[in-house]
């Protein structure tokens, strides 16, 4: 199976936001789809929190946990990885993509495996384990229906939780139709699960190695948490002989007793319940139960660069709940796909060009992928402040195209026009003159009593909409004749 | 500087020209418990594109008793600048809004995302520019910076401002204004206590209007499809005017609503808070 999107984490040119979003806006259907189901998901997000009193405790002691493991995650890798050795596990470092793919792809081999099932993990998506592993000859099988119905559609996920979000039921049936061979095949959502069911179950017991993806892990205790919905994820940590993991680094918790702050901030934000159906922990290997082998692979692919920034730093504090994409404006219109990344939304718009690095075209454009509305800030369970972020990462890559674009950065029209307005915002004479100047040559513009036409890159503004014309005498102005001064 | 009411000060304002009897009331308790020198930053925006906004808080703002100065040397916070990333650019210009602003008790702005730049984003940039006196100044500037509807409701405990203006009105909370300024109701009480005015609800009010600053331009597409919702729903409510306490998010809802000459029009809340009988601010 190939994926053919362009994805921020492969290599070549990525699309420009602008570029993906207006393909995206034109898909009707994809616009009802996600319009639709992100409607409703966040309603029933409000509800779920407004039931705790302690809401905004809660998030702020989730903020404050995963600061102080910022702060200090040297020493808490290193005690994870003690406690993960005395737990009977294997510890492997990884510093990016190359090296965790060939990691579990050896693994995999060492166990003869010709196949392995997966849960769902965008960690893995991030790195392309399963391009890399059918390179090696391995089939991965995805278990989490959302994420199988997106392998079988040949597609990349367009949602952190809810990967088919773009994708209706009829969709669903076609699909399963077309590529399971399924016959007599209703649209209801029992008859679609259980065709994925039947097929699934026989992978489940055939495989040899799992892999999977992790929520959490506790430096104390050396356990690792997924947190899901199907139970198929259950399934995938303890009937296959063999057990992979893979981690960023940035998610560690401390103790086990945070997860006391943490089970309640993650089902709420994310599917809106109480409690998530599975919670699966496991520690190590244990004789006569589960995988006989367990490995943790800790991953770093771009992480510690964002350790490394004051302000982009708390982009690692993310659970992945995705409450800010169900709330996003931008995102509820666009979808995910206009991201070109597995990590779309308001979450992807900060995360994805810190961990490519900035200087890019297509992910430098993510920043500017929103209105900064903060809808997103407000929602978020462990209180990123997107919008500052984002608003950082402007700044860098701004930086970036004056400081290391030569010529051509320098003299980009854009970088031009705002020097050449700070300038004039920087003096009360030249501002006034401005006002003056701008009022005489918009003449050719105004025509009866509105602008409808702007030239150049103003063009985007009077597609939709037109523009009030400069009136004849500023505030400023009135305020003079007024006061007589 | 917290802002506080000077409970010991004898009112020094002279009688607001144009007060009717219910307002006189008002406008001696306030100057009596507000003889704070306020300023008004009225915005590159507002200053060069909508003045009738300007007129209408400065009119409105005396009305209630409250002495207003205009410093000329204020020109842009540098909002478009540092949300586009051109933040080494803005800093000159937050060193001159604190400059220009710094003498002032009280600053009123009638616009949420100026309000809020100044409020929120002007640490940020302090601490870029690396420069330990210009963070003091912030802090101390800071915290004196009013959206004005939040300045007439929350600090003044002001809601009736003896206004009428008989039109259907709907109100857009504008993002700034509602979640980094977090003005809440104020906008609403004051909307509410207007002579003649027929309220409507907007629908999904809390959804972004799609403007975004340079967004609007640089991601036209996903800002007018967002646009279109929202215009969607201010028709919904059959208002002839939709309010906002921001003129740049009204300029991008007031654009669309025009281009599609649907016959519905745009005021800023200061001009309909402005608007008396004697005087009907249209
Ligand atoms: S950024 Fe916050 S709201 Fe968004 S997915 Fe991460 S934890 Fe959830």
């Amino acid at each position: 199976m190939t994926i053919e999107a362009p994805d921020a984490f492969s290599k070549g040119r990525t699309p420009t936001f602008e570029e993906s979003a207006r393909e995206s806006l034109a898909n009707a259907q994809l616009r009802r789809n996600i319009g639709k189901a992100t409607q409703a998901i966040r309603t029933r997000r409000a509800q779920a929190v407004e039931e705790l009193p302690d809401w905004e405790e809660l998030r702020q002691a989730g903020y404050d946990l995963k600061t102080r493991v910022m702060r200090h995650l040297d020493e808490y890798l290193l005690q994870l990885e003690e406690s993960v050795h005395k737990a009977g596990g294997h510890v492997h470092w990884v510093r990016d993509a190359t090296e965790a793919n060939r990691i579990i792809a050896d693994i995999a081999k060492n166990h003869e495996a010709k196949e392995v099932v997966k849960v769902k993990s965008i960690a893995t998506d991030e790195i392309k384990l399963n391009e890399f592993l059918e390179e090696e000859g391995i089939k991965a099988v995805e278990t989490d229906l959302a994420e199988f119905i997106i392998q079988l559609a040949g597609e990349i996920s367009s949602h952190i939780l809810v990967p088919a979000i773009h994708k209706n039921r009829a969709e669903i049936r076609e699909l399963f139709i077309k590529k399971l061979g399924a016959e007599d095949l209703s649209d209801e959502p029992s008859d679609l699960t259980n065709a994925a069911r039947l097929y699934l179950r026989e992978k489940f017991l055939q495989a040899k190695v799992g892999i999977s993806g992790a929520n959490f892990a506790v430096a104390e205790t050396g356990t690792v948490c997924v947190v899901e919905s199907e139970g198929n994820g259950r399934m995938c940590t303890t009937l296959p002989p063999v057990l992979v993991m893979l981690m960023g680094i940035e998610k560690i918790i401390p103790t086990w007793q945070d997860f006391e702050v943490f089970m309640q901030l993650l089902p709420r934000s994310s599917t809106a319940e109480r409690m998530n159906p599975y919670t699966s922990f496991w520690t190590g290997v244990s004789e006569g139960d589960g995988p006989k082998e367990f490995h943790l692979v800790l991953m770093d692919n771009g992480r510690t660069e964002i350790l490394a920034d004051d302000i982009g730093r708390q982009t690692l504090n993310c659970i992945r709940c995705s409450a800010c994409l169900n709330v996003c404006p931008v995102y509820e219109r666009t979808g995910g796909h206009a991201y070109n990344s597995v990590y779309p939304g308001p979450i992807g718009a900060i995360l994805t060009p810190q961990l490519v690095g900035i200087g890019r075209p297509g992910t430098d454009s993510l920043p500017y992928a929103s209105s900064l509305c903060g809808a997103c800030y407000d929602v978020c369970p462990v209180k990123i402040n997107i919008p500052e972020v984002l608003i950082h990462l402007r700044g860098r890559v701004v930086r970036h195209r004056q400081d290391g674009g030569g010529l051509k950065g320098k003299l980009d029209p854009e970088n031009v026009a705002m020097r050449t307005m700070a300038r004039t915002f920087s003096d009360r004479r030249l501002y006034e003159a401005a006002q003056k100047a701008a009022r005489i040559s918009q003449w050719p513009l105004a025509r009866s009593g509105a602008i409808h036409r702007l030239p150049g890159k103003l063009a985007g503004w009077t597609e939709a909409r037109d523009l009030k014309p400069i009136p004849e005498q500023t505030f400023r102005e009135w305020w003079k004749s007024r006061n007589g001064s | 500087m917290q802002f506080s009411f000077n409970t010991s000060a004898q009112p020094t304002l002279k009688k607001p020209p144009g007060a009717g009897p219910p307002l006189q009331v008002w406008s001696q308790y306030i100057s009596y418990h507000c003889a704070v020198r306020t300023a008004l930053f009225i915005t590159c925006i507002n200053d060069t594109l909508f003045p009738e906004t300007g007129r209408a808080t400065v009119e409105l703002l005396e009305r209630l008793g409250i002495g207003v100065d205009f410093p000329l040397e204020q020109t842009c916070c540098g909002q478009m600048h540092f949300n586009t990333g051109y933040q080494r650019e803005a800093i000159p210009l937050v060193r001159r809004f604190v400059e220009v602003f710094k003498e002032y008790e009280a600053i009123v702005s009638p616009s949420g995302s100026c309000a809020g730049m100044v409020r929120e984003v002007y640490p940020m940039a302090a601490e870029l520019a690396n420069d330990k006196r210009l963070a003091a100044e912030v802090e101390e500037v800071t915290p004196k910076v009013f959206e004005l509807a939040e300045f007439l409701v929350k600090k003044l405990g002001v809601t009736d401002v003896g206004a009428y203006y008989p039109h259907w009105v709907t109100y857009h909370p504008t993002c700034h204004s509602l979640r980094m300024l977090e003005v809440g109701d104020a906008p609403l009480k004051l909307l509410r206590a207007v002579r003649g005015i027929d309220f409507v609800e907007l629908p999904e009010a809390e959804q972004c209007c799609g403007f975004g600053g340079t967004f609007a331009v640089k991601n036209a597409d996903t800002s007018i499809a967002m646009l279109s919702d929202k215009l969607g729903h201010i028709l919904e409510t059959e208002a002839e005017v939709c309010t906002a306490g921001d003129n740049s998010c009204l300029m991008h809802i007031g654009g669309g609503l025009r281009r599609q000459r649907v016959g519905v029009r745009t005021v800023h809340l200061a001009q309909i808070l402005a608007s008396t009988e004697e005087r009907r601010k249209l």
